[in-house]
């Protein structure tokens, strides 16, 4: 049996741990309450965005964007969304572990696989696997801004436009509800292209200036608003998952103080036995 | 309602405006236009400026920074940016995040040497809790 003085030290350290987690667990919440808000800040302008690429499909179908014509597809682009930091249960394993297996049968298909990494984790795990990364980014904090994102974008488009890639997927985690987040993995480029039947009229817009040019900034801006949305929502997720991962690490710690206590209690209790008894021997031997 | 249009000016970071207006003027790439219900369908860049809102009396004004603007005959959308755009600063941004790749890649030894460590604390973890358990057993 330990000596009492070393188990109340344990006690007080797991304390102090739990005292950190607790906090930490308290500051996930209320971030994870504002990055909700942003996620859904976000929506309105991709709806609205999307409307409009409806539109314009529509109205001059014989045009076709080069964002959005289908290739046989030789090279893949990845862009995957992690954290910056840690913490955070098994949120970023999963989607790496989606993002891998993608990879992986992308490979088995003969395909060449580029990646573009936003978050500090995925620069991190993805460069062992040794594959060519175009372009990342990292640290951007709880607030991403679109500022920071477009050049690590713009990268993958241009390789896209140039034909390095004939097709880009957006790996990134879904905020289903607090406890439960999902990784994600959607087609970026080509532009997937559903036809809606409400806009079954034919009419055109007045351009100006050309349609090309209107339709390429509207399509690049689409292509950042939907990684915007992703590294907003990945906020989200990971506030979310630190704030679960946090609350079971402080009840762990508030069970193991309980276990020790009990201990400690016993060793006490011992201790105090065994000090009168040895005094009752020592006056029974005189 | 039929002399109304229907405004939303959103930007990628949130809704800015959303309501209905009688006459909009926005700085349109080619030129500033004013639109009043059931203009033409229009679709245009936006340069940086004034989108001024006007209801009854009153006229309310936004700064957008650039974007798109799209008009059917019952509604105008805003698609500001937040981000000041240009062709060579994207480009700058561009090549930085290309920077930024190249160097994470050729950080290689550093952090491989961090990620031994972190394996190496876990594994020390797995022990201490593994002579933990074997403890509370005796």
């Amino acid at each position: 049996m330990a000596g009492a003085k070393e188990i109340r030290g344990k006690i007080s350290s797991i304390k102090n741990t739990q005292k950190i987690t607790k906090a930490m667990e308290m500051v996930a919440a209320s971030k994870m309450r504002k990055a909700q808000d942003r996620m859904r800040a976000a929506r309105p302008y991709a709806e609205k965005i999307r409307l409009v690429i409806g539109h314009l499909r529509k109205a001059n179908p014989d045009y076709k964007h080069p964002f959005m014509v289908e290739r046989p597809v030789k090279n893949l682009g990845l862009i995957i969304i992690s954290t910056d930091r840690g913490l955070c249960g098994a949120l970023n394993t999963n989607l790496f572990k989606a993002a891998v297996t993608t990879i992986r049968t992308a490979q088995a298909r003969g395909e060449q696989v580029q990646l573009c990494l936003i978050g500090t984790k995925a620069v991190q795990f993805f460069r062992r696997l040794g594959l060519p990364v175009l372009s990342s980014t990292a640290h951007l904090g709880d607030k991403p801004h679109i500022a920071d994102l477009i050049g690590t974008i713009k990268v993958m488009l241009d390789a896209f436009r140039d034909a390095k890639i004939d097709r880009l997927i957006l790996a990134h985690n879904v905020f289903v509800n607090t406890m439960t987040q999902r990784a994600e993995l959607a087609q970026l480029l080509p532009v997937e292209t559903r036809d809606e039947a409400e806009l079954q009229k034919l009419w055109d817009y007045i351009y100006e200036p050309s349609a090309r040019d209107l339709l390429d900034g509207i399509l690049m801006r689409y292509m950042e608003s939907q990684v915007y949305q992703g590294a907003v929502e990945n906020v989200a997720c990971e506030m979310a998952a630190r704030m679960v991962a946090m609350k079971s690490a402080s009840d762990n710690a508030g069970k193991l103080i309980g276990e020790l206590q009990l201990i400690y209690n016993k060793a006490r209790q011992a201790a105090i036995t065994k000090e009168l008894s040895e005094i009752v021997g020592g006056a029974a031997a005189v | 309602m039929a002399n109304t249009i229907h405004l939303d000016i959103v930007s990628a970071e949130g809704e800015i405006f959303s309501g209905d207006a009688d006459m909009v003027f926005v700085p349109a790439s080619e030129g500033e236009i004013g639109i009043a219900p059931r203009h033409a369908p229009l679709l245009t860049t936006l340069k940086a400026g004034e989108v001024r809102v006007k209801t009854g009396n009153q006229e309310e004004s936004f700064y957008v920074g650039g974007g798109a603007l799209e008009i059917q005959p019952h509604r105008v959308t805003v698609l500001a940016d937040t981000a000041a755009r240009a062709h060579d600063l994207d480009e700058a941004a561009a090549l930085a995040a290309k920077q930024r790749a190249q160097e994470a890649m050729a950080d290689k030894g550093a952090s491989i040497s961090l990620a031994e460590a972190q394996a190496e604390l876990a594994r020390a973890m797995a022990q201490l809790r593994a002579i933990e358990r074997l403890r509370k057993k005796r």
